[in-house]
């Protein structure tokens, strides 16, 4: 053995240079792809939800006009007159045309809580499990605090302070969601700080903003996408709640709302509350299945990845 | 001067109201091209001292020294000029790559950081630094699991690198790696060590890789230092029970070399209140090392051993 060069018979440095890399291996694409034939329920919901979407993002076109608009005979029965293929509610509105237009309100109002919470979560979640210390102690009391009051019950209080309008509604479901994603996210950040990779990350300088930013959000996104598609579907079913009880924004259709103009026709026309109640289910359903779809994809040990 | 200094070092850990003393008052210097081994089986306490050095772990007493300024009781934010002049190799190549940064990235974010070089000079620099760890340059724009072990044993090596530090900390660089990979990463380290001018302190559990590794080797047992030597003396002569138990432990491929093997009691445990902490392992142990905690003296040229019965 030689102290100055190299391990007698050992192999050539320059050996593995010339070494072959392994393929790369398949996208991401390829990954989706592969998750929608193994996984019906997933192409499932993944169909269901562009359907819904693209009717909500074409209501305007394919219903021209205000939903909330009297146009025909009331309660009328789907199929009775084609003109109104679903029906008319009590006072002559169109059902096929409020469904559409409740779709925009209802995504619109799922998709902006969701984001909402998913900011105030994430940041109250990083820095908690980032920071450790005092500031978990403080953030984690304060999600706490949030956690024992019912969703529901502060969305209510929020919505009767302010205004009821889809923007505030949002803004009330988005701040009273947001615990879930901040327990979820501390637990991955905890779990991260430890790793080898922030380590190096800390013994190279970087600041602590980037550490959270670049180094471990990205490896804790997973779940945190799963968990994104469930609250959407969370948040579609707090405005529909809200909307039933009449206290969700007054100059627009929703299916909540429909649900409850319905109710009182129930025994002798119950599709007014039917389709709405229908409408939301399928939707709902979507979002879980596509959540499930996206935990197998996106799980490396689930053998898809 | 030394290129780095440590003094009296202590890192404690606090878990459930109980404190732990992972390092527990060490000394040791690095010279400007040393190499310095540390060895000690696990749980010893020699990855807290490289991770309390580099400021990882904040220490609770003593002193740490880069070429004679202190760094001990630097906040984070001022520990950024000593961080370009020591860095670490760290023991899993699959856990200190972050997995959704391509190698270009994991490379240049520490020129970036540290305010190296614009766009064009920082990716010279990247491939530059990929050439010399014997990876080629179409590596940049991968994924760390497009790679193997070895392979990103040398992302790892290159990243520590880039920076152009002067002293690198390899905590257990090759022990999870095949045998046939440790040889080459460990000659890849030698040349660098050799092309570049670096420092070692070399961390492992495996005395044969620090054999052909070290310049100077220290023995460490529960947070302490208890035998230091430069390599030809400590196998030749180790003084210290511990040092003998470790080096009668490693297998020698020469049948004609019959050896006693030296054994020891009992597993690695916490350490003794009074006394020496190995007493209750050693072989030879006496009344007085129950008693008396022995401290490092000199046996010898370059030769320390904390120990009331050496050799």
């Amino acid at each position: 053995m030689s102290r100055d060069g190299t391990l007698d018979g050992a192999i050539d440095i320059a050996a593995p240079a010339a070494a072959v890399l392994r393929p790369a291996p398949r996208r991401r694409g390829g990954r989706l792809l592969r998750a929608c034939v193994t996984n019906p329920g997933f192409l499932i919901g993944l169909l269901i939800l562009m359907t819904v979407s693209g009717i909500a993002l074409l209501a305007p076109w394919l219903f021209p006009g205000d939903p909330q608009d009297m146009v025909a005979a009331p309660t009328l029965w789907p199929g009775e007159d084609w003109a109104y293929p679903l029906g008319t509610d009590s006072l002559g509105r169109d059902v096929a045309s409020g469904l559409a237009h409740g779709a925009r309100v209802s995504l619109m109002v799922g998709l902006s809580a969701t984001a909402i919470g998913l900011v105030i979560g994430t940041l109250v979640g990083a820095s908690a499990g980032y920071f450790g210390g005092h500031v978990d102690n403080i953030l984690s009391r304060l999600t706490e605090v949030f956690q024992t009051v019912p969703t529901f019950l502060l969305v209510i209080v929020i919505v009767a302070i302010v205004q009821p309008a889809a923007s505030t509604i949002a803004l009330a479901i988005g701040v009273a969601s947001w615990p879930t994603v901040a327990r979820l996210v501390r637990a991955q950040f905890r779990s991260l700080r430890e790793a080898d990779f922030v380590m190096a990350a800390r013994s190279l300088s970087y600041s602590a903003p980037r550490i959270i930013v670049m180094e471990i959000l990205p490896n804790a996104l997973p779940p945190i996408i799963v968990t994104t598609s469930v609250m959407v579907a969370n948040a579609i079913l707090t405005e529909a709640g809200l909307s039933f009880l009449a206290m969700g924004d007054p100059n627009l259709v929703s299916w909540g709302s429909m649900i409850g103009d319905g109710r009182d026709l129930l025994r002798t026309d119950w599709f007014l509350t039917a389709l709405p109640g229908a409408a939301i289910a399928l939707t709902v359903l979507s979002l879980n299945l596509v959540g499930d779809g996206l935990n197998d994809i996106l799980n490396p040990r689930s053998g898809l990845a | 001067m030394s290129l780095l200094t440590v003094e009296n070092l202590h890192t404690r850990y606090v878990s459930r109201g109980r404190t732990v003393t992972a390092v527990d008052g060490v000394s040791l210097t690095v010279a400007g091209g040393e190499t310095v081994g540390l060895v000690g089986e696990s749980g010893c306490g020699k990855s807290t001292l490289g991770k309390t050095i580099l400021r990882l772990v904040d220490p609770a007493e003593g002193s740490i020294r880069i070429a004679g300024e202190e760094i001990a009781t630097l906040r984070q934010a001022a520990l950024a000029p000593f961080r370009r002049r020591m860095q670490m190799v760290f023991q899993d190549p699959y856990g200190s790559l972050n997995p959704r940064q391509t190698v270009a990235t994991l490379l240049e974010t520490p020129l970036k950081v540290h305010g190296i070089g614009g766009r064009a000079e920082r990716r010279a620099q990247v491939l530059d630094m990929l050439a010399r760890v014997g990876l080629p340059g179409d590596a940049a724009e991968r994924y760390p699991h497009e790679f193997s072990g070895g392979q990103r044993q040398r992302i790892g090596i290159a990243r520590a690198l880039v920076l152009k530090p002067q002293l690198v900390i390899c905590d257990e660089p090759v022990s999870a790696l095949d045998l046939s990979i440790q040889a080459q990463i460990l000659n890849l380290l030698v040349g660098l060590k050799r092309d570049l001018g670096l420092s070692y302190l070399f961390i492992s559990h495996d005395l044969s890789v620090v054999r052909y590794f070290a310049d100077r080797v220290m023995v460490m047992y529960l947070g302490r230092i208890v035998e230091s030597a430069d390599h030809v003396t400590l196998w030749r002569n180790p003084q210290h029970p511990y040092s003998r138990a470790l080096l009668s432990a490693v297998p020698v491929a020469d049948p004609t070399r019959a050896r006693a093997p030296m054994t020891m009691r009992g597993e690695l445990g916490s350490a003794p209140t009074t006394g020496c902490r190995f007493r209750s392992r050693c072989p030879v142990a006496i009344d007085r090392c129950s008693v008396e905690d022995p401290v490092l003296r000199d046996v010898g040229a370059q030769h320390r051993v904390a120990c009331h019965r050496p050799g």
